[in-house]
Order: C-alpha cells, then structure tokens, then sequence
C-alpha cells in the first residue's frame, strides 16, 4: 500500500516537474555555451550548475568574469541575487513541516524560482517523493543541459541561442498567470509589486539583488495589511 | 584556462544557506498569521517581480522579443494551463521576430 502511494506521487510530481525540465534544459544550454565563449573550463562549468545551481546568478557570473571582477565581489553580488531564495524556502518550510527532518537539506539545496512555484502552486500535493522528484528531474535538467550547449551548443544559430534564454521568462509568465485566473487578491498583488520593483529598480538606491528582495518584502506585506483591511471593513 | 575553484566554492556556500536556514527555523513551530499569509503570498509577489525586472534589464534590442514571448506565454498557459506549450511558443515567437528584423 505504502509502495503505491509512494509510487503515485512520484507519478504527480513527474507530471509538474516535465515543463521545468523542457524550459531548463535549453536555458542551461545557453548558460553551457557562453560559459565556453567566457574560456571557462568544461570542469568549472559543470560544477557552477552542479553546485551553485541558480541560473541567474550563473549568467551574473560569466560576465563579472569576463569583466575581471575579483571572486569576492561575485561571491557578494551573488549572495545578493539569491538573498530571494531564503523567502522562497521561508514560504516552503510552513509546508514541509510534517517531512522528515534529515532530509530538509537535500529538499533545500534543489530550491529554485521554478520548483518553488510548481510546489507552492500544488500545496495540496505536497509530500516527500513529490518534492524530491521534481527537484531531482529539475537538477539533472539543468545540469546536463550545462554540458550539452558546452559541448555542442555551438551548432545552434545565435537567433535561437537568444531566444532560448526568453525561455526563462516565458516559463515565469506560464507559471503566474493561471494563479491569477484564481483570485483577483493575485492580480492585485502582481500588479502592485510590478509597480514597486520599477520604482525600486529606477530610484537606483539599491544594488540589483537587494531591489528584488525588497520589493518581494514590501509588496507582500502590503498585500498583508491592505487585504486585512478588506476583511474588517466587510464585516 | 584558469581555475575558478574558490569562486565556485564561495557562490555555492552564500546560495546553499540562504535555502537551508528557513527550513531549520521555521519547521515545527507555531507561526503567527500573518506571517503566513505574508510567506503565502511569496509566490507572486516574486515571480511578478522577476518578470519585470526580465522585461526592463533586457537590452534594447531584444526589448520586443522578450516582451511578445513573455505575453503570449503567459496567455497561452491562461487559457489553456499548459505549461509546456506555453514556453515553447514563447521561444518560438521570440525566436521568429528576432529573425524577421
């Protein structure tokens, strides 16, 4: 009985996990090849997917590089980038109390912009194998996607080089708007933190990183106090 | 070529953490309402946030392509919750439009 149940959720979590492994892949191409133009190793390559594993501070990366910043300022800037994560994993935590402790870090480690969107999206389906099957496919996506386009991404016409790295954004928008079909709370929020990232990003106060953290912040808890209101004043 | 092995190193530590210290603080214990509905609200509040900031640091030539691949992804997966489809047909208007210039 257990093995079914188990076997069912791998299943579910196969299903979710199949437009993040299409999107990675060719995104983690893109990521493969210019790492190569950047003259980095096939091995360090390999390893900031493996390891890092964050797209968008991998590309940060490769052009910090290529402009000769010093590591630590890369290690800073990407600290920054990612900071966003740690309110991603916040906002997991609350569901993933009821799992077994010791595997907590392995289910951390594989916590990215678009698995924590499927699963928060699927809270329902929340369980042990359904987490760690998508994170797994959605690794070994993206890593194996990083030494494909090393290894032969050069094949591809650069028109579609670029347009594989819109993949990323496109995979964004798909993941967000069927949520907002759901509530009009969601429009608003998405709105509204729309506008406050652009205020955040043009005012230019804040290096990028800390703009996007901020902005997840204040975006969110207006969205906090504003929706309390709304439940007072209906009652 | 050079070794980036510190750097790999250092970006995987300042990455790893911020994932796993949420997970250690915040499991088992009761948390206050609102700061649930707050982390609830998480999702779209920073995928929003990543769209735009997608669409304003893009360079000015790829500017229309983002934006077009971006929208019909996103109209796709509304009407038809097809994530699949969606991101491919975002690739692929993209990928027509920066041939067609």
């Amino acid at each position: 009985m257990e093995v079914k149940i188990t076997k069912e959720k791998i299943k579910e979590g196969m299903i979710v996990a199949l437009p993040i492994v299409i999107g990675y892949f060719p995104i983690a191409m893109a990521f493969g090849l210019l790492s190569k133009n950047t003259d980095i190793s096939f091995r360090d390559t390999s390893l900031l997917s493996m390891m890092v594993y964050a797209g968008a501070s991998q590309f940060m990366a490769l052009d910090l590089i290529a402009a000769g910043v010093s590591s630590g300022s890369i290690i800073l800037a990407t600290f920054l980038l990612n900071l966003r994560h740690m309110m991603m994993s916040a906002s997991l935590a609350v569901e993933f109390q009821n799992m077994n402790k010791r595997l907590l870090p392995i289910v951390a480690f594989g916590i990215t912009d678009e698995t924590f969107s499927v699963i928060s999206f699927n809270k329902e389906k929340i369980s042990l194998p359904f987490v760690l099957t998508i994170n797994i496919l959605a690794y070994s996506s993206w890593a194996l996607g990083t030494m494909t386009g090393y290894l032969v991404g050069e094949i591809l016409p650069e028109s579609l080089q670029s347009s594989l790295s819109i993949g990323l954004y496109a995979m964004f928008a798909a993941l967000l708007f069927p949520e907002i079909k759901k509530s009009k709370k969601i429009l608003f929020l998405s709105i509204i933190s729309s506008i406050i990232y652009i205020l955040l990003f043009y005012s230019n106060i804040f290096t990028s990183g800390w703009d996007i953290i901020l902005g997840i912040i204040i975006s969110s808890a207006l969205g906090v106090v504003l929706f309390k209101k709304e439940k007072e004043s209906e009652k | 070529m050079k070794s980036h092995l510190s750097l790999i190193m250092g970006m995987t530590l300042v990455t790893y953490l911020p994932r796993l210290i949420p997970q250690n603080i915040l499991t088992n214990r009761e948390i206050n309402k609102d700061i649930k509905q707050f982390l609830s609200y998480i999702p779209y509040t920073s995928l929003s946030i990543l769209i735009i900031r997608g669409i304003i640091t893009t360079s000015d030539k790829m500017m229309i392509p983002t934006i077009l691949g971006i929208g019909i992804a996103g109209i796709i997966s509304y009407i038809k919750g097809n994530l699949v489809l969606s991101v491919l047909s975002g690739i692929f208007l993209s990928f027509l439009i920066i041939n067609t210039k």
